[in-house]
């Protein structure tokens, strides 16, 4: 994918820019980026093998590590397969408070994203109150669960804590507080010379490319493709909400910062509604003891899909029937974002790389899996180092070191 | 005598120690601020110092690829550059230290040296962060240069002397032409604030992009040394400025003799300091070639109309010029 220059820019897979152990191979012209290669999965966390070896209930305090931010996104998708293999109603009650919940996720993300938006852009004082009005979010979601950030709130049929009527105040106080914010900033950021300059025009995807490549959540959304999976295929309570699927048509970094803002208040009303709908009801439809839940778990397989803040969170769990799952496989929104940065760097400048990689909000740890070179042979590298292997031998180190008979 | 009164003046007042002091300050003053605004507590008053201190004590890595000498040096030339130019800027009366007809050109040389030296010890460090670091420091020192020349030299026309102290006496008595002379002072504060490579023009050192540019394989006394430098570049820079665009140490120095002009001098950098800090918080990374557009497209056309002004002006009889 290399252009004619001659100068390579490394950047990852430890990098001050980027949190995380992402890397990329600039091929750069001068300032001008005239080719990317992407390495991923520096960093193989293990995370479904490890969902392997526990059982149904365990797994959900797992991957909910999964990732810092998102954590409630992975957890409801994961119970949501694992109900659909339950055969197990889940209650309305439960149903709105995991909604409520997921807004509220999705508030923080956007509001943190906004705040590495800005510094990667320079612009620190934006990042600093982004942050600031985040822990508005921050202390609703620890006045609801008593955590900030891994709420726990999520079991197999239903939620583990039930919400208090007189704590509504309070979150209503924080939202319409956030939601004035955040039309501020929608209000204000775009007409900031600086910014414009730093957003307008840079790491454009066209509604086809988006289309092409698969991207999800805000991304697409920016790119004018009304992909949501809250509208497509509802869950929880999202099918009895009303709200809007915000998409901008430029496809450039202001539109995925417009789209972000205006979705934080599109949030604060779905949470609004939930509040005002809440059912009165159980807040678990399994009636047994938590500890036996994993055992309700019958043999198949179901994929479930949830929105989180990023994108599309798709979940698969396969099933034989013990108290332990066959398979987890978990596919983060950040995965089917990628081309579209690669895409969106080339004819970029140096300077809009952190940009551009910051624009799809990655989590990049959530989206390790294994080591898979972009460019290169038809080979594929562990640790996304020199040691490669063709998918046979993948197969067999696989099947060697998960400790199952070779075929 | 005269020998060691120039000792004073180097290493003293308003040589060394003051200026290593008011750096000191000068950041305090810059990094609470900028906290304030952007609703964070900020460092205590000797953060400044402690940091000072602590990058002293740390180990100072020479990196094997690197042009030693170039690598050694670079610190101290930039250093010497700034610690030179306050010798020639009014600090507490109305003459400076030492001071000759063409100080002013002297003063634009040497306020230069910094990042001449940011470039030497970047580009010798042989690491490719801080090759783009280097690059963008030259790049952005062909934007900001000519507009800065260009606005200095409205103050110097307008009093008709290339003597810094000589421009701030003559311009002080007629506070009309102080007015006139704001467009050149605008220009003047973007060209600094670009020259200091803060924000918006921080390209050269964008930490998110290219982790620091030029000063990537600096650490311990040598980083010391060029933060230093920086912080002293502030204050020289702020008092050049507010010496040809301010008056300086007027009026107060008539008043209250030196110790009333220094206080004027303290107070208008304190002045500057914090437009420029403001300005830093209010705005987002330009790349570098909007950077250098920015100065070509507006800087130069402001500072050739402020020229235009001050002809005109002098041509009238206007303000006293």
């Amino acid at each position: 994918m290399s252009g004619g220059s001659d100068e390579r820019i490394p950047v990852g897979p430890q990098h001050p820019s980027l949190k995380e152990p992402a890397n990329f191979m600039l091929d750069v012209d001068g300032e001008e980026i005239t080719g990317a290669d992407l390495t991923l999965s520096y960093n193989h966390r293990g995370m479904e093998e490890a969902a392997q070896r526990k059982d149904y209930l365990q797994n959900i305090y797992l991957l909910e590590r999964i990732c810092g931010i998102c954590s409630h996104s992975h957890t409801t998708a994961y119970v949501q397969a694992v109900e659909e293999l339950m055969d197990v109603e889940v209650p309305d009650r439960a149903k709105y408070i995991r909604t409520l919940i997921g807004e509220l996720e999705r508030l923080h993300s956007h509001l943190l994203w906004l705040g590495v938006g800005g510094h990667e852009m320079g612009f620190d004082t934006l990042w600093h109150y982004a942050w600031r009005d985040r822990e508005l979010v921050l202390d609703s979601l620890e006045e609801l669960t008593g955590n900030r950030v891994h709420y726990a709130i999520n079991t197999l049929g239903g939620v583990r804590e039930d919400v208090e009527e007189d704590q509504f105040p309070m979150l209503r106080e924080n939202l319409e507080e956030v939601k004035e914010r955040a039309a501020y900033y929608a209000e204000v950021v775009p007409e900031e010379e600086t910014v414009l300059m730093r957003c307008e025009d840079v790491g454009v995807i066209s509604r086809e490319t988006a289309s092409e490549l698969c991207a999800v959540g805000p991304t697409a959304r920016a790119s004018g493709v009304p992909t949501d999976v809250r509208k497509e295929d509802p869950y929880a309570a999202y099918d009895q909400l009303d709200f809007d699927v915000i998409t901008h048509t430029d496809g450039d970094l202001l539109a995925r910062v417009i789209v972000r803002l205006e979705e934080i208040v599109e949030s604060c009303k779905i949470v609004e509604q939930v509040l005002d709908d809440m059912p009165e009801g159980d807040i678990t439809g399994a009636n047994r003891p938590t500890h036996t839940l994993s055992n309700m778990v019958e043999e198949g397989e179901a994929i479930s899909r949830y929105e989180a803040p990023r994108g599309e969170d798709l979940h698969y769990v396969k099933s034989d029937g013990t108290d332990t799952p066959e398979r987890v496989k978990v596919r983060a929104p950040t995965m089917a974002n990628w081309p579209t940065v690669v895409e969106g760097l080339k004819g970029s400048y140096i300077a809009d790389t952190p940009m551009i990689v910051a624009g799809i909000d990655p989590c990049i740890s959530c989206t390790a899996r294994i080591g898979v070179e972009v460019t290169g042979d038809a080979a594929v590298s562990i640790d996304g180092g020199d040691r490669k292997l063709s998918l046979d031998d993948l197969s067999d180190y696989a099947k060697d070191w998960y400790g199952q008979e070779v075929n | 005598m005269s020998f060691a009164m120039d000792l004073v003046y180097l290493l003293v007042f308003p040589g060394f120690l003051f200026l290593s002091t008011a750096g000191m300050a000068v950041q305090y003053v810059d990094r609470k601020l900028y906290a304030k605004v952007q609703n964070r507590v900020g460092p205590p008053a000797v953060q400044p110092f402690a940091d000072f201190l602590k990058l002293l004590s740390k180990e100072s890595i020479v990196p094997e690829a690197a042009e030693r000498d170039v690598f050694v040096v670079a610190p101290l030339f930039g250093l010497a550059g700034v610690l030179t130019a306050i010798l020639y800027v009014p600090v507490w009366g109305a003459e400076a230290a030492f001071a000759f007809q063409g100080d002013l050109v002297v003063v634009l040389f040497l306020l230069s040296i910094p990042s001449f030296a940011l470039f030497f010890g970047g580009w010798h460090s042989r690491n490719r962060f801080s090759d783009v670091g280097t690059l963008r420091t030259l790049t952005q020192l062909f934007g900001y240069e000519v507009p800065f020349f260009l606005a200095c030299l409205a103050p110097a026309m307008a009093a008709q002397s290339w003597e810094i102290s000589t421009v701030m006496t003559t311009l002080a008595e007629s506070p009309l032409a102080l007015v006139l002379l704001l467009p050149g002072f605008f220009v003047g504060l973007l060209s600094l604030q670009a020259k200091l490579e803060r924000v918006p023009f921080d390209a050269p050192e964008a930490e998110s992009e290219i982790v620091g540019g030029a000063l990537v394989e600096y650490s311990g006394r040598k980083l010391a040394l060029f933060h230093m430098t920086k912080d002293i570049e502030f204050v020289v820079g702020a008092g050049f400025l507010s010496a040809l665009f301010l008056g300086g140490t007027a009026p107060l120095y008539g008043i209250a003799g030196p110790v009333g002009g220094f206080v004027a001098f303290a107070l208008k950098v304190l002045f500057v300091v914090v437009l420029l800090t403001v300005v830093k918080a209010a705005f987002a990374r330009v790349r570098i070639e909007q950077s250098v557009g920015v100065f070509y497209k507006w800087a130069v056309g402001i500072a050739i109309v402020q020229l235009l002004i001050v002809i005109a002006a002098a041509s009238a009889g206007i303000g006293g010029l």
